[in-house]
């Protein structure tokens, strides 16, 4: 077998998908923006992605926070830095891990879903019988789903963000000592709007490639029962790579010097 | 049959991949009737549906509804044509997420004949004249029998008043009595729309039941065509084969693609 043509058909089939992702997403985008408009599955796609996933988000922020106060106050301790744990906690929080825990974990629940409920879809001809009966399925099904992850993401961020400084100030009042006046007063002594904006467009940025990826995926599904479940698999996996790809471009844009 | 029929297919070819399913096919639906279309699994009979419906887009050939182009023809006129079908899907295809009452009245809001506050209405209205009470309004999809999906699957068709009703496999998968009952709605509902109808199946019991004409798809082609009353005389050796359910004759298994209808 030849390396280089084995090289050559991966790239080709990668360009591929790429060029099928961005014509799939700037079609319903196009389409979507057009209308007929569905405020009401917006809506219901709304709740699911923002208010089903506030247990399983909150959770994670919290015992990130917790996690985080004590191992920033484990390794300072070494050169008595102690007094920043707050200041690292809320950084981190905000300018990382709320939205970069918050896209994986939506992308395991939601981005599934989503691929699940819309591959089911297309291999029973639901998606066939919405054409039939003059409704885009682009416009019905997908564009809801990427409005609703690009809206309902940052608000989920911003609630992860409260809950993981949360965890952080009862570890290091409870547990570290800290007095919580300060801690709460060191928390935001270097905390700047742009801290929380970056982490907020990052979240925007996920949302929008989770349900993307879950859309596109699900839409692409074939065969039966398997065709789904390989279809939902590759919409959790591809929405995580493309969360920490983006995270990185994201980061750049707003703090390289 | 009236002199411009109301669909006319000419050279329809469809590929996937290496797979050339239809292959310059020719058939002629006239206004009013009920044409069905036999053949084996995997021949291309759904392809079919779908590249006349607009969801395949065909390689080749010419598709025209009372005289107007679909292939190549702006998204509007293909929306308007697609507009004027209704279509029962093999599985039903009846949307999961939402209760049978909206699944029926889907079409008629998507194409504003009806207002939201009426809906309810039509539906039930809809769902009487495929012999369902209102007390199946509410229900979801999943909790309705085979049968049951099938007629509300028929509902939904019938709602909007198209101009031609497409069936695909109306009958597959159903116990012999009610696919008798589905079969009487079929050719009840269909003349009592003055619709024309185009079905496949290869269910030679509801072929019968249902069709005026017959056209037989092999290997990508239609190999004849004609009224039911000459199905048993066709003298077309594909015909006699299939419809005597033979398994020696012209007509090779596996050759032709056995797949998906």
């Amino acid at each position: 077998m030849n390396p280089l043509a084995a090289i050559g058909r991966a790239v080709l089939t990668a360009a591929a998908a790429t060029g099928s992702l961005v014509v799939f997403a700037a079609t319903a985008v196009g389409r979507g923006l057009i209308g007929p408009w569905y405020p009401r599955l917006v809506l219901r796609q709304m709740v699911e992605i923002g208010y089903f996933s506030l247990p399983v988000v909150g959770l994670t922020a919290i015992f990130s926070g917790m996690v985080l106060a004590l191992q920033s106050y484990t390794g300072f301790s070494r050169f008595e830095a102690e007094s920043a744990i707050a200041t690292i906690v809320v950084l981190s929080m905000t300018r990382e891990l709320g939205p970069v825990l918050a896209g994986l974990m939506v992308a395991g629940r939601v981005g599934a879903a989503m691929a699940a409920e819309i591959g089911t879809m297309r291999v029973t001809e639901q998606i066939d019988a919405l054409t039939t009966l003059s409704t885009d399925p682009l416009r019905y099904l997908v564009f809801p789903r990427l409005i609703a992850g690009l809206l309902m993401l940052p608000l989920l961020v911003l609630v992860a963000n409260a809950i993981g400084v949360l965890g952080g100030f009862v570890v290091s009042v409870w547990k570290l000592g800290f007095q919580p006046i300060e801690y709460i007063n060191r928390t935001f002594e270097f905390l700047e709007p742009l801290d929380v904006i970056s982490g907020l467009v990052k979240a925007a940025v996920f949302g929008f490639i989770v349900a993307l990826m879950g859309c596109f995926q699900g839409y692409h599904s074939k065969g039966g029962a398997q065709g789904v479940g390989a279809a939902t698999t590759r919409a959790v996996v591809t929405a995580s790579i493309l969360i920490l790809v983006a995270n990185y471009v994201v980061t750049e844009l707003f703090f390289a010097r | 049959m009236s002199e411009t029929p109301r669909l006319r297919i000419r050279g329809l070819h469809k590929r996937f991949g290496v797979k050339h399913v239809l292959r310059g096919l020719d058939l002629n639906v006239a206004a009013g009737g009920s044409t069905v279309v036999i053949g084996g699994s995997g021949t291309g009979k759904s392809v079919l549906l779908k590249c006349i419906l607009g969801i395949l887009q065909p390689d080749e050939g010419s598709i025209q509804v009372d005289g107007q182009e679909l292939i190549g023809a702006a998204p509007a006129v293909v929306a308007e044509a697609r507009a004027r079908i209704g279509m029962l899907f093999q599985g039903g295809a009846l949307f999961d997420s939402l209760p049978v009452w909206e699944n029926v009245a889907f079409g008629a809001l998507a194409r504003r004949q009806v207002e939201r506050r009426n809906a309810r209405a039509l539906a039930v209205e809809t769902l009487a004249k495929v012999g369902l009470g209102p007390e199946v309004a509410d229900l979801s999809p999943a909790e309705l029998s085979g049968g049951m999906q099938k007629r509300v699957g028929l509902a939904r068709a019938i709602c909007t008043r198209p101009e031609m009703l497409f069936f695909d496999e109306p009958t597959t998968g159903l116990d012999p009595i009610m696919a008798e009952v589905i079969n009487e709605l079929i050719v009840d509902t269909v003349r009592k729309l003055g619709a024309t109808a185009l079905s496949i199946t290869h269910d030679m019991g509801s072929v019968r039941r249902i069709a005026d004409r017959v056209a037989m798809l092999y290997d990508g082609r239609i190999v004849w065509a004609g009224p039911v009353a000459d199905l048993d005389h066709s003298g077309n050796d594909f015909v006699d084969q299939f419809v005597n359910g033979r398994a020696v004759g012209p007509i090779r298994v596996g050759a032709a693609g056995i797949g998906s209808g």
